[in-house]
C-alpha cells in the first residue's frame, strides 16, 4: 500500500513538473567534453539563458572515447539530443552524409569564421559547413619551472637540447624526465608522433602531399617522428607500458614529472590541480633557427541535430556560439582551447598565451591523419595509435612502422596506390 | 462439477501465464539474434542498404586485414577459455571439497566470502585490479617488494605476454564463486548412505573424494564448463574495462567481442560498420553453437546417470 502511493506521488509530481516547465524550451547537448560540465553549467549556459529567455539549455557528455559509438547509436535511434559536439572531419562528415546533421551554410553566425576553422566541418568540396567551429587545440610541451631550475636545464629549442635536457633530469634523479604512458594508446600518437611530426614533415605542405599522394609514410619525412619517439621510451617512467592517461596527469600535477607532452586542452584541468608553476614549449626544431611547424588542430564544433523538434530555437543557440561573447567565455573558461572565430579574443591565462603565442612564430597544421586518410579500412589514426606504441616500446622500428602503415593506407586509398 | 468439464478443453491459463516470458524473451533475444544474423547478410551501399549475400564473410575470412584480427582475437578467446577451465574449475571444486568437509568451521563465512567478488560490476573488478597492479599507484609492487620478491614484479597489464593471461587471472578470481556453489550444492546432494558403504569398504578421505564424490559430480563439472565456454566467449565487460576497445598492447588481449565492439560501434576516427559487426557477431554465434553441440551430442549424452 505505502508502495503504491508512493509511486502514485511520484507520478503525480512528474506530470506537475512537466506541465510547469511546458512554457521553456530545452534544448540537450551532446559532447564528449564531461570535463567541462562546470564551466557549461555555471558560465555558458547561465550567460546564455540570461540573453535568451525562454530557451534552457541542458548538457549531457558522456566519456570520450565512448562519444562517437554512443552518438551514432543515439541519432539512429532518433533519441539524440537537438545540439551535437561535432568531431572534426570525417566523424562529423558521415554524420551529415547521413542526413543526421542539418546543413548550417546559410547560418548568420558562420560568417565569423575562417575557410580554414571551417574545413574540419565542411564537405570535402567546401560547399556545405555543418557545424560552427567552437576552438582548437595546440601540441606542445608543458614543463614544470621549479623542476627545470631545481635540475638547471634550460628550455630546448632543438631536438639535440630536447634530449640533453631529459638525460640531465634522468640523471638526477629527483623527478621522472616525461610523463607519458602506451597503455592507453592515443597519447603516443596524439602527444608524441602528431605533436613532434610537423616539424618534419613541414606541416600543412606534408600533409597536403600525404593527401595528394606526392609523399608516402616510407619517406624520411613522416619516419623521422618515429625514429625520435623510439628514444622517448628511455625517459619515461617505470613501468610506462600499464601507465594510463589520467596516470601521466597525475604524475606530472603532483610534481613527480619534469616534462608533460601535452595538448592545450590540459591547461585548465592542470591550473587547478599543480602547486607549482608551469611553461610551455613548442616541439624543438631538428636544428636552430630552422622554421617551427605546431599542430593547431581544429578539434571541436557544435550542430544542430537534423531532426530536432525545436530547429528555430537551436539555431538562435549556434548564432550564438559564433557570436564575440561565447567566444570570450569559451576561451578563458576553458584555457587552452582557442577559438577559431575572427573576434579579436583577450586571454588571462599566461600558459595559454603560450601557447597562443606560437601561432606567431610557426606554422600551424592539424593532425596529418585527420583529413580524408582514416576514412578505410584499416584506420590510418588507429594504426597510428598502435605504431606509435610499438616504436616508443622498441617492439617495431622506425622503418617498419612506416612500411606497415603505408601498406595499410595503400591498400584503400586511391591516391598512394 | 469438474466431472462435467471436457478434458480436451484448451487450458488457456497455461498460455497466458506463459506470454509475458515468451513475449520479453522474443523482443529482447530472439528477435535481436535474428536480425543480427539477418545484418551480417547486408552492406551499406551510397547510404542505403544491400543485399550482399555472404560478401561479408568473404571480407571478414579473406581480407589480410581483417582476418588477421579474427584470428588473433579468436586466440585469444581460446587462451581466456582455457584459463579459465584450468585454473577457475579446479579450484573451484577444490573450494567446494574443502568447504562440504562437515568439520570446517566459518564455511558459511568462507563461501560468502568467496563468492562476492561474482556479484560486483565488471567495471569495479577491471578498475579495482588495474589500480592494484599499477605500477605508480598500486599495492602489487609494495607487497612484492615487502616479501623480497621486486624482482618478479613487471607492469603486467602493459606487456603483450602477460597481460590477457592476467586479465584472464583476474576473471578467474571474479567469478571462481560460481564453480564453486555448483560443485557445492552437487557434493551435498550425494547421500550419507553411499559414503558410508564405502567407507565400510575401506574408502575414506581422499580416496572417497576421487572414487565416490567426483563421478557423481561430472555431470555438475560437465555444465559449468559448457557455461564457462559460453561466458568466455561471450566476454568482452572486463577487457573493456581494463583495456579500453583497442584493446592494447598491441591487440593482445583482444577478443572476439571487443573486436566485434570496435566493429559494430566504430572507435574514434573509425566510424562504425553495423554490418561487418553483425558478421563478426554472426561468426561468435557460430563458434558458441558449435561448441554446445559438441558438448550436448559428443559428451552430456555419454555420460552415466546414477539414480539415488
Amino acid at each position: 500500500m505505502l508502495k503504491r502511493t508512493i509511486t502514485g506521488s511520484l507520478l503525480a509530481t512528474t506530470v506537475l513538473c512537466t506541465n510547469a516547465m511546458a512554457q521553456d524550451v530545452t534544448l540537450t547537448i551532446e559532447s564528449w567534453r564531461n570535463d567541462d560540465l562546470a564551466i557549461w553549467q555555471e558560465q555558458i549556459i547561465p550567460a546564455f539563458e540570461a540573453a535568451n529567455p525562454g530557451i534552457k539549455i541542458k548538457f549531457t557528455p558522456s566519456a570520450p572515447a565512448e562519444y562517437n559509438a554512443v552518438l551514432n547509436s543515439k541519432l539512429d535511434a532518433g533519441s539524440a539530443g537537438d545540439l551535437v559536439t561535432c568531431r572534426p572531419f570525417d566523424a562529423s562528415l558521415a554524420l551529415y552524409d547521413a542526413g543526421h546533421l542539418a546543413n548550417l551554410s546559410d547560418l548568420d553566425g558562420m560568417n565569423n569564421f575562417s575557410d580554414v576553422a571551417k574545413s574540419g566541418w565542411s564537405t570535402d568540396d567546401g560547399s556545405a559547413t555543418f557545424c560552427v567551429p567552437m576552438a582548437s587545440v595546440i601540441h606542445g610541451f608543458i614543463y614544470n619551472k621549479d623542476a627545470f631550475s631545481e635540475v638547471g636545464v634550460e628550455v630546448p629549442s632543438t631536438e639535440a637540447e630536447f634530449f640533453a635536457a631529459l638525460e640531465k633530469i634522468k640523471e638526477d634523479g629527483n623527478y621522472i624526465p616525461m610523463a607519458m604512458g602506451t597503455n592507453d594508446q592515443w597519447e603516443a600518437a596524439t602527444m608524441g608522433y602528431n605533436n613532434i611530426g610537423p616539424n618534419y614533415w613541414k606541416g600543412e605542405e606534408g600533409r597536403l602531399a600525404l593527401i595528394n599522394g606526392d609523399q608516402k609514410l616510407t619517406d624520411p619525412q613522416w619516419v623521422a617522428p618515429f625514429s625520435q619517439l623510439a628514444k622517448w621510451g628511455a625517459y619515461l617512467g617505470d613501468g610506462y607500458e600499464a601507465q594510463t592517461y589520467p596516470d601521466s596527469q597525475n604524475i606530472f600535477t603532483l610534481g613527480r614529472a619534469a616534462i608533460y607532452p601535452a595538448g592545450s586542452w590540459e591547461i585548465s584541468g592542470f591550473n587547478n590541480l599543480v602547486d607549482f608553476e608551469m611553461g610551455a614549449f613548442n616541439p624543438p626544431v631538428q636544428a636552430a633557427g630552422d622554421t617551427c611547424y605546431i599542430s593547431d588542430h581544429t578539434d571541436i564544433a557544435i550542430g544542430m541535430n537534423a531532426k530536432t523538434a525545436h530547429p528555430e530555437e537551436t539555431k538562435t543557440f549556434l548564432n550564438w556560439v559564433g557570436s564575440a561573447e561565447f567566444a570570450k567565455i569559451y576561451a578563458n573558461a576553458l584555457p587552452g582551447f582557442f577559438s577559431l572565430s575572427n573576434h579579436e579574443v583577450g586571454m588571462e591565462d599566461p600558459l595559454a598565451q603560450e601557447f597562443v603565442s606560437w601561432r606567431s612564430k610557426c606554422e600551424s597544421s592539424i593532425r596529418s591523419t585527420y583529413q580524408i586518410l582514416s576514412r578505410g579500412t584499416p584506420n590510418l589514426e588507429n594504426e597510428t595509435w598502435n605504431a606509435s606504441v610499438a616504436v616508443i616500446r622498441g617492439n617495431e622500428t622506425p622503418e617498419a612502422a612506416g612500411e606497415r602503415l603505408q601498406k595499410g593506407l595503400a591498400s584503400w586509398y586511391a591516391p598512394q596506390q | 462439477m469438474n466431472s462435467t468439464q471436457k478434458p480436451s478443453r484448451i487450458k488457456w491459463h497455461i498460455f497466458v501465464f506463459l506470454a509475458p516470458a515468451v513475449l520479453v524473451y522474443t523482443a529482447v533475444m530472439i528477435y535481436p539474434l535474428f536480425n543480427t544474423l539477418r545484418l551480417s547478410l547486408y552492406s551499406e551501399v551510397a547510404q542505403a542498404r544491400e543485399f550482399v549475400g555472404l560478401e561479408n564473410f568473404k571480407t571478414l575470412f579473406g581480407d589480410e586485414n581483417w582476418s588477421k584480427q579474427f584470428w588473433n582475437a579468436l586466440g585469444n578467446n581460446f587462451w581466456f577459455f582455457i584459463i579459465h577451465m584450468l585454473v577457475q574449475n579446479p579450484i573451484g571444486i577444490l573450494l567446494a571439497a574443502i568447504l562440504s568437509h562437515p568439520k570446517l568451521r566459518f564455511a558459511s563465512f568462507y563461501r560468502s566470502a568467496i563468492f562476492i567478488p561474482t556479484i560486483l560490476s565488471f567495471v569495479i573488478v577491471g578498475f579495482a585490479w588495474k589500480l592494484i597492479l599499477s605500477p605508480i599507484w598500486g599495492i602489487a609492487p609494495g607487497m612484492l617488494d615487502a616479501v623480497g620478491l621486486k624482482s618478479l614484479y613487471a607492469p603486467w597489464l602493459g606487456r603483450e605476454a602477460y597481460a590477457l593471461t592476467t586479465l584472464s587471472l583476474v576473471s578467474v578470481w571474479q567469478f571462481v564463486g560460481i564453480p564453486m556453489m555448483l560443485i557445492y550444492a552437487a557434493l551435498l546432494s550425494i547421500p550419507e548412505e553411499i559414503l558410508e558403504a564405502g567407507e565400510c569398504d575401506g574408502i575414506t578421505g581422499a580416496a572417497a573424494f576421487w572414487k565416490i564424490k567426483l563421478p557423481l559430480i561430472l555431470p555438475s563439472i560437465g555444465i559449468i564448463s559448457i557455461l564457462t565456454f559460453v561466458a568466455n566467449f561471450n566476454a568482452f565487460d572486463l577487457i573493456y574495462a581494463a583495456q579500453g576497445a583497442l584493446a592494447g598492447p598491441d591487440f593482445s588481449t583482444d577478443i572476439l567481442g571487443t573486436f566485434m565492439y570496435r566493429t559494430f560501434f566504430g572507435f574514434q576516427l573509425q566510424l562504425g560498420d553495423p554490418h561487418m559487426g553483425s558478421a563478426i557477431a554472426s561468426a561468435m554465434f557460430a563458434i558458441i553453437l558449435v561448441g554446445v553441440c559438441i558438448y550436448l551430442f559428443a559428451i552430456q549424452s555419454r555420460m552415466r546417470r546414477y539414480q539415488f
